[in-house]
């Protein structure tokens, strides 16, 4: 993965609350067996409402997204931070986050900002009424910059934020303590039950 | 000692290191669940890294998201579905995985199967890339969902990094009403405390309602977690536990000495719990959600909400949106509202209890004209089952298309699926717009209170029909 150390430039906004991954990606495009090109089909069935602005000109090419709480409910699925760091956004920005989805985005580089409901709106209000305008959201200062100037400090957990400014995989770190992984099984793992010998 | 709960002794007994600097700690993992939707692009990742699945006999694949639901024998005709299907075939023999595939008499929804098998037990840690995954923790397993960047970690390492949740007791007392069920408790409970209340939490549920219901109705419950924001849904391992398991394929041959530990597992008295909810069951009628999402749920003797009656803007504004995607003006008894079609299924409500409970209402009636409806069980044992009851024959007879076991129109990713405009009564777990078509509209309910719509033709108060009642069942 890539390290991530500070994203600046224009920002969307998607102005909903509990926005689920059904809609971030429907269902119809998850028979990929690939990582990538979901970005094409990022909240497809949403292309045609009022509400939908992340596919106008303004917002082209923007990085960061601005949006409302509990972003990312429902299924754990993958794709859904695939499609959105394929869109183009490596940072998401709302008051809270579905639990699953925050986890799945540290897990591939796209940071997940937590800010209070009020800095959100402030941030909402600028990407909406001048479109463009510059944001930026820096990882080792631990700050998010508004347009206007404004700074707004965020945290994420120690672990994490090493993991993504170094651009880590979990998997390698993990390896590291086979040690460990090799005296649980030793001595502590549950006995049974096995999967095998079922399957037909 | 501290008086612990059942998730502190579950996450002690599994930490093959504990948390460290503010940083996660490391989880083992007993039972890991894998499907062809969220596992291709992890074992991808282990082919690109020469790497190998660390424990197949602590792994499980089955397909379910994507197989047809009729006519299998033919194989899968949409190209995509097959080709899915059949890379987790290559994967699983590649890997040295078990897999239930298309042609397995033991084929199911990877929640139904686990369980089903006995495989899922309690104190154990269950993962699976799929939200619903906390529907094993009805056993007094701990039991969460992932993503498919953590299933490649789980099936090189066996283990998982994570921050420890908070927990939160849901307490819900009180006898259930005649045809209130525990997709009734759990609706109603999500209705209270909100789509997002559970965030971060494991949630155990406790109180005399839960005590009462079977494995099934605690399955249900722990299965909707999720809809709640909750990381993970346990009920503390009892008699019904552990006599639901006795006999099981995967049971522990000395039953008696697991039972043994097993019966430490529940909470001390005294233990604290970050956040405690109590809910009323005596309270509880059937619950219909009205909306699209699973809060959105009223009492089905009640009305569908107006705009009006949000607290706030954003809630105005998510209602008349919910209101104009479900097609409903607001105000209309709930009892009023018709439906096109019906779906019996779901790792929700679709165990044998479930499709006894549904079958008790639609005995000796018919499907009202128009209505299209289906059971899909949860998997092929349930539906074996069910038809050496005869269930089959009652649904049949009543003009219920009666199908092999798969997710089906839980999510629509096979070809049972709504078109634009209809309106479902489902007993699967999600209301979201799309989830089961493009377009269509869905009112979660409980298998009974699906049969009686069937029945009727609109979603109707089961209560008002005679018939076999299941009390706190299903
Ligand atoms: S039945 Fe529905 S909720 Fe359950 S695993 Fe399948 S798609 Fe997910």
């Amino acid at each position: 993965m890539e390290p991530f150390r500070r994203v600046s430039g224009p920002a969307a906004h998607l102005d909903r609350s509990d926005v689920d991954t059904d809609q971030i990606i429907p269902k119809q495009f998850l028979k990929r067996i690939e990582r990538t090109g979901f970005g094409e089909f990022l909240f497809h069935d949403w292309r045609d409402e009022d509400f939908y602005t992340l596919h106008d000109p303004e917002y082209r090419g923007a990085e960061i997204l601005i949006t409302g709480h509990n972003f990312g409910c429902g299924s754990s699925r993958e794709h859904a931070p695939w499609a959105l760091e394929d869109h183009g956004f490596r940072v998401i920005v709302a008051p809270s986050f579905a639990d699953i989805f925050h986890t799945n985005c540290t897990k591939i580089g796209l940071l997940p900002v937590v800010l209070p409901e009020a800095q959100v709106r402030h941030l909402r209000n600028h990407a909406q009424d001048s479109p463009g305008a510059e944001v930026v959201v820096d990882l080792e200062e631990l700050v998010v910059v508004a347009p206007d100037g404004e700074v707004f400090a965020f945290e994420v957990e120690r672990t994490v934020r090493e993991r993504l400014l170094n651009g880590w995989d979990d998997i390698s770190i993990t390896l590291n303590e086979e040690e460990l992984i090799r005296r649980y099984e030793a001595t502590r793992e549950r006995h049974g039950p096995s999967t095998l010998g079922f399957a037909s | 000692m501290r008086a612990r709960t059942l998730f502190d002794k579950v996450w002690a007994a599994h930490e093959v290191r504990g948390r460290s600097g503010g940083g996660p700690a490391t989880l083992y993992i007993d039972l890991h669940l894998v499907h062809e939707v969220t596992s291709a692009q992890a074992f991808e990742g282990l082919r690109l890294a020469g790497r190998t699945v660390r424990r197949p006999d602590r792994t499980l694949a089955t397909v379910d998201h994507n197989v047809p639901t009729s006519g299998r024998d033919e194989g899968i005709a949409d190209a995509l579905s097959a080709q899915q299907v059949a890379a987790l075939e290559r994967n699983c023999e590649q890997f040295g995985v078990p897999l239930f595939s298309l042609r397995s008499p033991r084929q199911g929804v990877v929640h139904v199967i686990g369980p089903e098998l006995g495989l899922t037990q309690p104190g154990m840690t269950v993962v699976c890339g799929d939200s619903h995954t906390s529907t094993h923790g009805a056993f007094g397993a701990l039991a969460f969902g992932i993503g498919t960047s953590e299933v490649e970690h789980v099936l090189v390492t066996q283990t998982l990094p994570q921050r420890r949740p908070k927990t939160l007791r849901i307490t819900i007392d009180g006898r259930p009403g005649l045809g209130v069920t525990a997709k009734d408790l759990i609706l109603g409970t999500i209705g209270q405390m909100g789509v997002s209340g559970g965030i971060g939490h494991a949630i155990e549920y406790a109180g005399s309602a839960v005590r009462d219901l079977s494995m099934e109705g605690r399955m249900t419950i722990c299965n909707m977690t999720i809809e709640g924001g909750g990381r993970a849904g346990m009920v503390a391992p009892d008699d019904t536990t552990f006599a639901y398991l006795e006999g099981r394929a995967a049971a522990p041959e000395r039953f008696d000495e697991a039972v043994a530990a097993w019966r430490e597992l529940p909470s001390d008295e005294g233990a604290v719990f970050d956040r405690e909810i109590a809910v009323d069951a005596a309270a509880l009628a059937p619950q219909v959600t009205w909306g699209t999402n699973p809060g959105m749920v009223v009492p089905v003797t009640g009305r569908v909400p107006t705009i009006d009656d949000a607290a706030d803007d954003a809630e105005r504004e998510a209602t008349r949106r919910a209101l104009e995607y479900m097609g409903l003006n607001g105000g209309e008894a709930i009892e009023d509202i018709p439906v096109d079609a019906v779906f019996l299924g779901s790792c929700t409500n679709a165990r044998i209890e479930d499709l006894r409970a549904a079958a008790g209402v639609v005995e000796g009636r018919s499907v009202a004209a128009g209505v299209r409806a289906m059971v899909v069980p949860g998997s092929m044992l349930v539906k074996a089952q069910a038809e050496e009851e005869g269930l089959d024959e009652v649904f049949r007879n009543a003009g219920l298309e009666w199908r092999d076991a798969g997710c089906s129109m839980c999510l629509a990713m096979n070809d049972d699926v709504l078109r634009p405009g209809e309106r479902c009564a489902s007993t699967s777990n999600r209301n979201f717009e799309g989830r089961q078509g493009r377009g269509g509209r869905t009112h979660l309910v409980s298998p009974p209170m699906a049969a009686a719509a069937a029945i009727t033709g609109h979603l109707v108060d089961v209560r008002s029909l005679d018939g076999d009642l299941v009390a706190g069942g299903a």
